[in-house]
């Protein structure tokens, strides 16, 4: 993890150069993003999985069940960010995909706050 | 966003009307579509883990965990050589980039063979929907399966379209049509292949280590 953030300060340099820019151009046609950098991000994603899949064996139960859920986002942000590009990409895409995000947490809210006045049974009562 | 902004000269010479910008956005409306699709099966998934979660541990246990983390790891990797083959078409290394594709390809097919015997060894201890042990399972086991097979075969739909687009795209290419000057179609190929790979990525917790 250390490794892939002090890459993720090198690449983000990278970013302030070509990216003056919320002007104007595709960022995707500027330097492209060092190969070894996706490499690192490869290796993280490898060892996060791992430590996912230790703790759901070895401490079974609400400790292996709380490390996926911390861990598996972290995973999910080293994809968007680096593998899909969104790191380097303009505000607008950014703010796209947190409005992408928060209709699907208005949506999963509702959903649980309707589930909770539901009473004993939920939605699988006719189950 | 017009064509005249950007730093490429040589498509202002062919007078060609391309908007890498507005594909992009396209592209990331697709993907939140592809987002909501299966948030909406995720919801579903909490809310009767909720309601049954003794049935879905037990259900769960049924579950080959070493094939569904081998998966991960294939998929994975798949991600990476995806993005190492865009990165070197961007690099105009076309051979590069089309061996890194064909590699990506191969770790999909991978990935549906090991799903294939999966399924199989389910399907052959009557696991499957509408098998008969998995109607006379407990609600909730049933309920468990079912999402499974729901989730999971929408996703391996997902990995057999992203085969067949990978195809095309490694066939253009070959013909350059795709070129180190015009990649959006691997580049966007890609964005979709890495949102296949984050949906499976959230699936593992879910099914293979609920115990």
């Amino acid at each position: 993890m250390h490794d892939s953030h002090t890459t993720a300060g090198h690449a983000a340099s990278g970013h302030g150069h070509g990216g003056h820019g919320h002007g104007g151009h595709g960022d995707a046609k500027h330097a492209p993003v060092p190969q070894r950098v996706f490499i690192l991000v490869w290796v993280a994603l490898l060892v996060l999985t791992a430590v996912t899949v230790a703790a759901s064996v070895g401490f079974p139960g609400r400790v292996g069940i709380g490390v996926a859920m911390i861990v598996t986002p972290i995973k999910a942000a080293l994809i968007l960010m680096w593998f899909m590009h969104l790191k380097y990409e303009k505000p607008v895409f950014k703010f796209m995909f947190l409005s992408a995000m928060v209709v699907l947490a208005i949506v999963m809210g509702l959903t649980f706050f309707d589930y909770s006045f539901l009473g004993e049974g939920g939605y699988g009562r006719s189950i | 966003m017009s064509a005249v902004s950007k730093p490429m000269e040589a498509q202002a010479a062919h007078h060609e009307h391309r908007d890498d910008e507005g594909s992009k956005t396209g592209m990331w409306l697709f993907l939140f579509t592809e987002v909501l699709l299966f948030g909406g099966l995720f919801i579903i998934y909490a809310v009767y883990r909720h309601r049954f979660g003794t049935e879905f541990h037990e259900a769960a246990h049924e579950l080959n965990k070493v094939m569904g983390v081998t998966n991960t790891f294939v998929l994975l990797t798949s991600s990476l050589t995806m993005v190492l083959s865009v990165g070197a078409l961007q690099r105009r290394q076309v051979a590069a980039s089309l061996r890194w594709l064909w590699v990506t390809f191969g770790l999909a097919c991978c990935f549906l063979v090991i799903k294939f015997f999966e399924w199989s060894a389910k399907h052959h201890h009557g696991i499957w929907p509408g098998g008969e042990h998995l109607h006379s399972m407990p609600s909730g086991e049933g309920l468990f399966y079912n999402l499974y097979f729901m989730m999971t075969g929408l996703h391996g739909i997902h990995v057999l379209i992203g085969m067949v687009v990978m195809a095309v795209v490694a066939a253009r290419i070959s013909s350059g049509h795709i070129n180190g000057d015009r990649f959006g179609a691997l580049e966007y190929t890609g964005l979709y292949w890495h949102l296949v790979d984050l949906v499976w990525i959230f699936l593992l917790p879910l099914f293979y280590l609920t115990n």
